[in-house]
């Protein structure tokens, strides 16, 4: 497998042996089931399904319940992510545990960053704010939206206040500093897109 | 099965160090590397902060090394420091003393601690006596 689905635990600093201290970012990674397998025959391109977390079964549809079953499921996973996978396909039902960390010095990870709501360009953009007092009336606008008579328009793409965070976002290059397979735990030197206890996918490079 | 980030902390946190404050003087014994070999370099002074909380504490020693002031920033629980000594208990109303960098020679004194527990222990005592 390539990669793993885990939740943000919070970030740390641990201390390696020499005495450097990192901070790290503690992810909960697995253990997650195989539910499915795609295949270029069946679905037209291959990956592999895992599932993360449980819910409880009484919120689950029976639809869910059936395909979840397959994998020895009692109860649907919170999360479920179809990865693409190298090698050999694992077959349905087996656990994707950290141990697939052994001896991998840098990851990626993938999430969703934290939403910011409706955002002026300020902090959208990092724009420069107005001065607030003497005579100033510009204190956070974002300025001109272009030129004038030409070309009368505002040109595609011109940055404006709006929707921020919330959207996949991506690390790369993070180092692992250490796993723990005990309790499937990875520490990842730096920060890692997306709120505490989101969700976010940790891949081997 | 899971485990909170509270938990991971607790684990990396040293407990094999005896607790001290500022006005302490502690002789703190780290481990240095030259080249390829290891040695313990002690560093005796006057703790003048704490800083931080739990894995990332720091604290500041303060020295005098012949006329100079040498201050000296270590972390907590690090696995560099081999042990750590208290060597004195000192008196202080202060959980910063920096007010030390500006004091030289016998203005730079501090109370023993043990004298103050004493007299607090007395003043419990009297109290209960009264009380009876």
């Amino acid at each position: 497998m390539k990669g793993i689905l885990g939740k943000k635990l919070g970030m740390t600093q641990v201390f390696l042996e020499d005495g450097t201290a990192y901070g790290v970012t503690v992810i909960q990674a697995g253990p997650c089931k195989v539910t499915q397998v795609r295949s270029q025959e069946n679905d037209g391109y291959e990956a592999v399904q895992l599932g993360f977390g449980q819910t409880k079964a009484k919120n689950n549809s029976k639809a869910e319940l059936g395909h979840f079953a397959k994998s020895g499921l009692e109860s649907a996973p919170m999360h479920v992510v179809e990865l693409p996978y190298e090698g050999d396909a694992p077959s349905v039902g087996t656990d994707i545990t950290v141990s697939m960390f052994e001896g991998v010095k840098k990851v990626i990870v993938r999430g969703t960053s934290k939403g910011r709501g409706f955002a002026g360009t300020i902090k959208r953009y990092n724009f420069q704010r107005g001065r607030e007092t003497h005579g100033n009336v510009n204190h956070r606008a974002p300025g001109s939206a272009g030129q004038h008579t030409y070309p009368a328009r505002t040109i595609p793409g011109k940055k404006l206040p709006g929707h921020m965070g919330n959207h996949a976002c991506t690390t790369k290059n993070l180092q692992l500093v250490k796993y723990d397979a005990e309790n499937n735990l990875l520490f990842v030197r730096g920060a890692v897109p997306g709120p505490i206890n989101g969700l976010v996918i940790v891949e081997k490079i | 099965m899971s485990i909170t980030l509270q938990a991971i902390q607790f684990q990396n946190l040293r407990s094999d160090l005896p607790k001290f404050r500022a006005g302490d003087t502690v002789k703190v014994n780290y481990k240095i590397v030259e080249g390829d070999k290891e040695r313990i370099q002690p560093f005796q002074g006057v703790v003048i902060q704490v800083r931080g909380a739990g894995v990332s504490t720091m604290f500041t020693v303060r020295k005098l090394s012949g006329n100079v002031a040498v201050e000296r920033i270590f972390p907590m629980h690090s696995p560099r420091i081999a042990s750590l000594e208290v060597v004195r208990e000192g008196l202080v109303r202060r959980a910063r003393i920096f007010y030390m960098r500006e004091l030289t020679g016998k203005a730079t004194r501090i109370k023993d601690r043990s004298t103050k527990d004493d007299r607090s222990k007395a003043k419990v005592k009297a109290k209960a006596k009264a009380k009876a």
